[in-house]
């Protein structure tokens, strides 16, 4: 959709804090996203060290604790307690995190690749490679995406391969649109003709002048998008379209825990924990860093 | 605004035809195609019978053929029968489709009356303990799987409080029986909504004319509503057309969890059971709800704000 609207910007007229309020810990975690940061930094540390901080395999099965309770109840010998089949929860979600910073780092690196490729592509040649790719993404934001990811699950069979080429078919549109708009900006301005006018070449220009202007929008969309992505992820395990079992996912073990609520709600309720965790981590500090770097992007709301 | 409309419905058109490529693509993509339309027991088959579904799918011809005669196919309306039901693929959605939008129906009021009015309230105490509390909700509402929303639910509402029917529609219009799917189903919808309509009321507040009426001595409740809110209704009107489509995608989750008997369930049953003529229906089918959605969208616009122009 193409909307031009008039809008006017909005100085937030805050009152200056004085230096009493600026010690307080409330005013620190307000202003700076401390714990989302802790949160994601831990994600990161658990999801490249799984193999040597999980207690135990995540996939090996034993029968006597099945669904045992959390705290070592029951004789396990599980922190977060068993699931159906007699595995450590709490392993399976540091296994889990691995899934969702692979998701985070191919869907979102290529999608990055791929959409700011072409928001400079359409943005800067404009005419009809702009008509072509603006229409293209329009286009694509009007698939049913969930539906197709199930015809792809029923056809390719669910892996994590499949899994990525959809994310990756998902993540690069945002990218297109935003960078297109910075590009439609900054390629008017006088530094851009003036590199011109030295002869400067197109890639030089596109490269240098223009791209560095881009950078800001690139990295909020991806924060901002990042959640969505592992959300995405996440709901297509759930369905059983996305990573099999017994490859723990957040996702699966949600959907497999869901049969015994009523006996062993950890099984479901801790995975589910992480993942909203995760999440909002992401987007908290999305946010921050849209209001710190570009408060222009507020509107995707 | 009639040329824009065709724009719009050439666009539609043009997706709606190229995710039934893709669907094409797909169903030729790996393998003899006969075997997803006979499904699981197609090996010990009568090569008679066999023969006659390579007919059936036109597959003695070019492949461009092939996708021809499907398209016409299913312009006709002929979606082919479901493998596990037996039955034409049409069918079973025009059956199941009324639940799945009275549902939908039911959530996308509940979100759009929670979140617009608490979007406003929000943006009109900035900074207050009611700002933080909305935008935590809002904040909450995005981040949290909706998956795990309704699990949550249906465990503190149904196992252990017994408060609430865990699932299924019920018979007839069973009040109690909406709650929990369509309080899972707003809520995210209810979280962007407050979002959005915030924003958008915090710019217009900031404005000149906003600014001039008070100090022409408008009372402070005329302008929010009459001149603030009137102009901030743009950006979550645009939203609410995505917020239907996001609904169609939460009922595929919902109604899994919820055990309710619509399309959403339909997808996954046809999912787990490999049935693709069913799913793929079912794909073109949303596909075409979300161009209508679009389109509708579009007409409201002009209506509203003569000031936008399409470029």
């Amino acid at each position: 959709m193409n909307v031009q609207q008039t809008s006017t910007a909005s100085p937030a007229a805050q009152t200056a804090p004085t230096p009493q309020q600026r010690l307080t810990l409330w005013y620190i975690l307000r202003r700076w996203p401390i714990l989302p940061v802790l949160l994601l930094g831990l994600l990161v540390t658990l999801g490249l060290g799984a193999d040597w901080i999980a207690p135990n395999d995540p996939i090996d099965q034993s029968l006597p604790d099945r669904n045992a309770r959390p705290l070592f109840q029951d004789d396990s010998p599980y922190l977060l307690g068993g699931d159906h089949v007699g595995r450590d929860v709490l392993s399976r979600v540091i296994h889990g995190a691995r899934v969702s910073l692979s998701v985070m780092a191919v869907a979102l690196s290529a999608g990055m690749l791929i959409g700011t490729g072409l928001g400079l592509l359409a943005g800067y040649a404009g005419g009809l490679v702009d008509e072509v790719i603006t229409r293209i993404v329009d286009i694509w934001m009007g698939f049913p995406f969930l539906l197709l990811a199930l015809v792809a699950a029923i056809i390719f069979g669910a892996s994590f391969s499949t899994i990525m080429v959809l994310m990756i078919l998902v993540a690069w549109v945002s990218f297109v649109r935003n960078v297109r708009a910075d590009v439609l900006v900054l390629k008017e301005s006088n530094f851009v003709a003036f590199a011109k006018i030295s002869g400067a070449s197109t890639t030089r220009i596109l490269a240098r002048h223009i791209f560095p202007g881009t950078v800001g929008t690139i990295t909020v969309i991806a924060s901002l998008s990042v959640g969505n992505l592992i959300l995405y992820e996440a709901t297509l395990s759930f369905l059983g379209a996305g990573i099999p079992s017994p490859t723990p996912s957040w996702g699966n073990m949600v959907a497999e825990g869901r049969d015994y609520l009523q006996t062993a709600w950890w099984t479901s309720v801790i995975p589910g924990t992480a993942l909203f965790l995760t999440v909002m981590s992401l987007n908290f500090f999305g946010d921050w860093l849209r209001d710190r770097l570009d408060p222009r992007l507020r509107q995707l709301g | 605004m009639g040329r824009l409309i065709a724009r719009r419905i050439f666009l539609g058109l043009i997706a709606l035809l190229g995710a039934m490529l893709i669907l094409f693509a797909l169903s030729r993509a790996v393998g003899d195609p006969r075997y997803l339309f006979i499904g699981e027991d197609s090996v010990g088959i009568d090569p008679v019978v066999w023969e006659e579904w390579g007919r059936k799918l036109n597959l003695d011809k070019p492949v461009p053929i092939q996708f021809a005669l499907w398209l016409g196919d299913i312009l006709t309306g002929d979606f082919g029968d479901s493998v596990t039901l037996q039955r034409p693929v049409l069918q079973a959605i025009r059956e199941k489709a009324p639940h799945t939008i009275q549902l939908g129906i039911v959530a996308w009021l509940l979100g759009t009356a929670v979140g617009v009015p608490l979007g406003v309230f929000s943006a009109t105490n900035r900074g207050k303990l009611f700002d933080y509390i909305a935008r935590s909700f809002a904040l909450l509402g995005q981040s949290v799987p909706i998956f795990w929303i309704a699990l949550v639910l249906i465990f503190t509402f149904a196992v252990w409080l017994h408060w609430l029917p865990a699932g299924t529609k019920g018979e007839g219009l069973a009040f109690r029986n909406y709650i929990m799917p369509a309080v899972t189903l707003a809520w995210f919808p209810a979280a962007s909504y407050l979002r959005i309509t915030r924003t958008s009321m915090l710019e217009i507040l900031d404005s000149e004319f906003v600014k001039f009426a008070r100090a022409k001595g408008v009372t402070l409740e005329t302008v929010r509503w009459k001149h603030a809110f009137r102009n901030a209704i743009i950006p979550p009107l645009t939203l609410s057309v995505f917020v239907l489509f996001g609904l169609l995608n939460g009922t595929i989750i919902i109604e899994t969890v919820f055990a309710w008997p619509g399309l959403g369930r339909l997808a996954i049953e046809a999912l787990w059971a490999t049935d693709f003529p069913l799913l793929a229906g079912l794909t073109i089918i949303y596909g075409a709800a979300f161009v209508v959605m679009i389109l509708l969208l579009d007409i409201v616009y002009a209506i509203l704000d003569p000031r936008i122009r399409y470029v």
